[in-house]
């Protein structure tokens, strides 16, 4: 009888937000190009550690499958990753699976991501048009300015880039690459730089742009390859600029 | 309680557009969603959204718009209804582009334009290859701003279980569970819009995301709401296969010069351009999936003797394609392995879309008073096939019409008395006793190998070539499968983060409305669009040029189909056929 090939997993579970982190490990038959949301529905199907015991499947969030969606984002051996995405050939194993803990774990892999959404909130993450309904025909733009914001405009709030900047977590209040760059693609926008002063005000408060300290991490770890810190050097010029505009116009 | 307090259950391109305009009237919006909105399904589409902007010097109407989109649809669209949102697209495109979606712009400047399938003019709007991420999140933040302004209170990581009804049968608020804490509770509302999006997940693997399950379109229906045409299944040609799930290769492919072939004698074998001369590899999507399949498993020409041909991109400068085509190149090769600007993919087709869904008026309402349905839940604007683009637009047009309409109940006096407290109290404790049930499933079975099994079923009979006798065959299975859930066995009896229960409870919805979308192909002795019987190989426009309308029977959890008339008096129907040009108006 041939053995069939498996993919060793060594999971790190949380039951709730409060209870004390375990793993469990788990052997999940192979295929070619076997992804680790794909290995994670084989568990839905089979709950059963490596030794045999019945367990409860392993609770994680995901929807498109096609990193777009940003929901999967998980640390794969030590890496702020998207499951979806992350062929298990490409990694050595086994392989480990634990949560983001820059975020509040709600269960397993499944974390808590409110607070990135919050952020766009500050930052006044929208234009501000008049309604819905016709008013204007857009302004022309230039397709060079158009193609950068459309690069940005690329950020699925996965938080692989906070997971992994330095200066995000419990010891400091900075918001963070992801929101922070957000503000420079609303100030790129022709009817959203009507609010740019707003925006760039909002970077100078507590837990703004400030805080980061250029470490680069981000940048290297975003799935979207949105050149983060290109974004946040041009935003701290913007935000220099218009805090000299500020004590001018006082 | 006050006035126009409406519960939006969806947050997709449809549930926004919604909310955006109730809160534009004034009123208030509950919003529900399985995920934070900005996750929702409609991040997924990439080709592109159609609006005639006519911006290339072909001299595009909204005329030509419409009617490619019912001579697409192949005649069973409501015309009234299309009418309508072929005319409001270019104004939906210039909200959008207000709102600062970074369409792709020419070189001057303005919105460039991209060929689709089934059209002749450049009609296509984009962002790149990732229009419906793009579309998505302008809203997403326009109802942020809403958000702070206290106008919408985000239920998110909450699941719809089923409406409430008043005494008179009006709608008037819903049972809702939140995913996390697994708390069950009832919510008032003057009228809910139901937005949730489409089915495919029924089919198991399918180009769709993991939470297209159509559930909560077949917990109404078991509360009374009516399906059409829920026969009407587009299998989108060009796809990767996948265990997970099969992703999809956009349209958009073909539209920038993609060109579909496999070996015959040795030689490559361009057969859509052989047996469609005018439109070539262009045709829709229908037709490019039945020839493939025909292809593959009736002439065994498929790559190496599998199922699967090639979809070819290397004669295109790479240049030309990283700047048209960019992130959905990547994902072949992140997902794949290979890099299609060098070797042709391989694709196969894959279930996509429901043009069928929940029965509406050309106002988006059910046939239960104070409950609206818009986007791909529905039925509307795509009759038996849709076109490529048309549904980012159908999703959004639809959300600006079924939300103006919630107002208008919320402020009519036929909605009726508010729910009482006992109402409420009662309708959350029927979701709570069945959830307990659930949980104390202590049978054999595996909800999600027992999906696995719904899938293969539907993916053998209700797809691409459909057989009354294994259409019979299907829905016995169907029923046994119904038997089998009773015998589920849940791994999980906690309190918190239950996946598994939930996924449970979803699954009976699936299987339900897995009957309706059989039952509907059994009684469709035609082939018409997605439709296609091999037995019945024409269009019978004497017996079904006709709405399919399917009814919940408690008894049996079988559908009582009818058929329906509707509204086809602007363009006369007439063949269908795209190995010549489109015949005349
Ligand atoms: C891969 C792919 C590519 C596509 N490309 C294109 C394209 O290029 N052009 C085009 O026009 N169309 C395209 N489409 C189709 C188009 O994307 C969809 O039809 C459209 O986005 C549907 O939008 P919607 O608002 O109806 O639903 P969705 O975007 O699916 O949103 C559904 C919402 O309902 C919520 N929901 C569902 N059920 C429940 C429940 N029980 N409880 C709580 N919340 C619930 C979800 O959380 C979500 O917020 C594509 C589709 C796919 C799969
Ligand atoms: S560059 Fe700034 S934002 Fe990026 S990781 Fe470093 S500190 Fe964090
Ligand atoms: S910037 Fe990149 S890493 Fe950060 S949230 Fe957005 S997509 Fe994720
Ligand atoms: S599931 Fe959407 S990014 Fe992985």
């Amino acid at each position: 009888m041939s053995e069939q090939k498996t993919v060793h997993f060594i999971i790190e579970r949380q039951d709730g937000p409060d209870s004390k982190p375990y793993t469990e490990e788990f052997l999940v038959p192979y295929r070619p190009a076997l992804n680790v949301v794909a290995a994670l529905m084989e568990i839905q199907k089979k709950p059963v550690t490596k030794d045999g015991k019945k367990t409860t499947p392993v609770v994680w969030e995901c929807n498109c499958l096609e990193k777009v969606c940003g929901a999967c984002m998980m640390v794969i051996n030590g890496k702020a990753r998207q499951a979806c995405a992350t062929l298990v050939d490409q990694i050595p194993q086994p392989i480990r699976l634990a949560p983001a803990r820059t975020f509040p774990v709600i269960r397993d892999l499944q974390i808590d991501r409110s607070v990135m959404f919050e952020s766009l909130k500050r930052i006044r993450g929208w234009i501000d048009v008049d309604g819905s309904w016709e008013v204007n025909t857009a302004p022309i733009q230039n397709p060079y300015t158009a193609a950068t914001a459309y690069e940005i405009a690329h950020c699925m709030t996965c938080g692989c880039c906070l997971e992994a900047c330095p200066n995000v977590g419990p010891q400091s209040d900075f918001i963070g690459p992801a929101p922070t760059v957000q503000a420079y693609l609303f100030n790129l926008n022709p009817l959203g730089s009507f609010n740019k002063d707003k925006r760039l005000n909002a970077l100078m408060e507590k837990g703004g742009i400030t805080s980061c300290g250029n470490s680069q991490n981000c940048v290297q770890v975003c799935p979207k390859n949105i050149k983060l810190t290109t974004y946040l050097a041009q935003l701290n010029r913007d935000v220099n600029k218009q805090a000299l505009k500020n004590i001018f116009n006082k | 309680m006050s006035k126009k307090n409406i519960i939006v259950v969806g947050g997709g391109l449809s549930g926004l557009m919604a909310t955006i305009k109730i809160c534009e009237a004034g009123g208030e919006v509950k919003l529900f969603s399985y995920c934070p909105v900005k996750r929702s399904h409609s991040l997924c589409a990439q080709g592109g959204i159609n609006a005639c902007m006519n911006t290339k010097g072909q001299n595009d109407t909204t005329w030509e718009h419409f009617d490619d989109t019912v001579y697409g649809g192949d005649f069973l669209a409501d015309q009234t209804a299309v009418k309508g949102m072929c005319e409001a697209a270019p104004k939906l495109i210039k909200m959008f582009d207000r709102m600062g979606v970074p369409f792709t712009r020419t070189a001057e400047g303005v919105l460039d334009l991209r060929n689709f399938g089934g059209q002749k003019n450049k009609r296509t709007v984009f962002a790149g290859s990732t229009t419906g991420q793009q579309l998505l999140y302008a809203l997403d933040e326009q109802v942020r701003k809403w958000e702070v302004k206290g106008n919408v209170k985000k239920y998110e990581f909450w699941e719809f279980i089923r409406i409430i009804k008043n005494d008179n049968g009006i709608c008037r608020g819903i049972v809702a569970q939140n995913m996390n804490s697994m708390e069950i509770e009832a919510f008032r509302a003057d009228a809910v819009i139901l937005a949730t999006g489409g089915p495919g997940v029924i089919f198991g693997r399918c180009t769709a995301s993991t939470i297209c399950n159509g559930s909560a379109v077949s917990a109404v229906y078991q509360q009374g709401a009516e399906i059409g045409n829920s026969e009407f299944i587009q299998i989108h040609p060009t796809a990767i296969p996948g265990s997970d799930k099969n992703r999809l290769m956009s349209e958009a492919c073909r539209g920038e010069g993609g060109r579909v072939w496999t070996y015959k004698d040795g030689k490559p074998w361009y057969f859509l351009e052989e047996m469609y001369p005018a439109y070539g590899n262009l045709v829709p999507r229908d037709i490019a999936s039945r020839a493939i399949y025909d292809v593959c498993v009736n002439q065994k020409l498929g790559i190496n003797g599998e199922n699967r041909v090639y979809l070819d991109l290397s004669h295109i400068p790479a240049e030309y394609l990283e700047r048209k085509l960019g992130g959905i190149l990547e994902m072949y090769s992140e997902f794949v392995g290979d890099d299609p600007r060098k070797v042709p993919m391989q694709i196969y087709p894959s279930v996509h879309y429901s043009m069928g869904g929940i029965w509406v008026d050309t106002k988006h309402n059910t046939n239960i008073p104070a409950l609206l349905a818009s986007g791909e839940c529905d039925y509307q604007y795509h009759g038996a096939n849709r076109l490529g683009a048309n549904s980012l637009l159908s999703a959004a047009y639809s959300g600006t019409i079924s939300g103006p309409e919630a107002i208008r109940w919320s402020e009519s006096d036929d909605i009726g008395e508010e729910l009482t407290d006992e109402q409420l109290a009662a309708a959350k404790q029927t979701c709570v006793d069945e959830f307990e049930n659930i949980i104390n499933m202590n049978g054999k079975e595996n909800a999600h190998e027992l999906h696995h099994e719904l899938g293969d079923l539907m993916n053998r009979y209700c797809t691409i070539v459909r057989v009354n006798k294994e259409l019979d065959l299907c829905m016995d299975e169907l029923k046994k499968i119904l038997v089998r859930w009773n015998d589920i066995g849940v791994n999980d009896k906690g309190h918190w983060a239950n996946q598994e229960a939930m996924f449970v409870r979803q699954l009976h919805n699936m299987i339900i409305y897995a009957m309706v979308i059989c039952k509907a192909a059994r009684m469709r002795d035609e082939s018409r669009g997605a439709h296609y019987k091999p037995e019945f190989p024409n269009r019978d426009d004497e017996h079904f040029l006709k709405t399919t309308i399917a009814s919940y029977n408690a008894e049996t959890h079988e559908p009582n189909i009818t058929y329906r008339e509707y509204d086809h008096s602007l363009i006369k129907p007439r063949p269908r056929r795209y190995d010549v040009a489109k015949g005349g108006k």
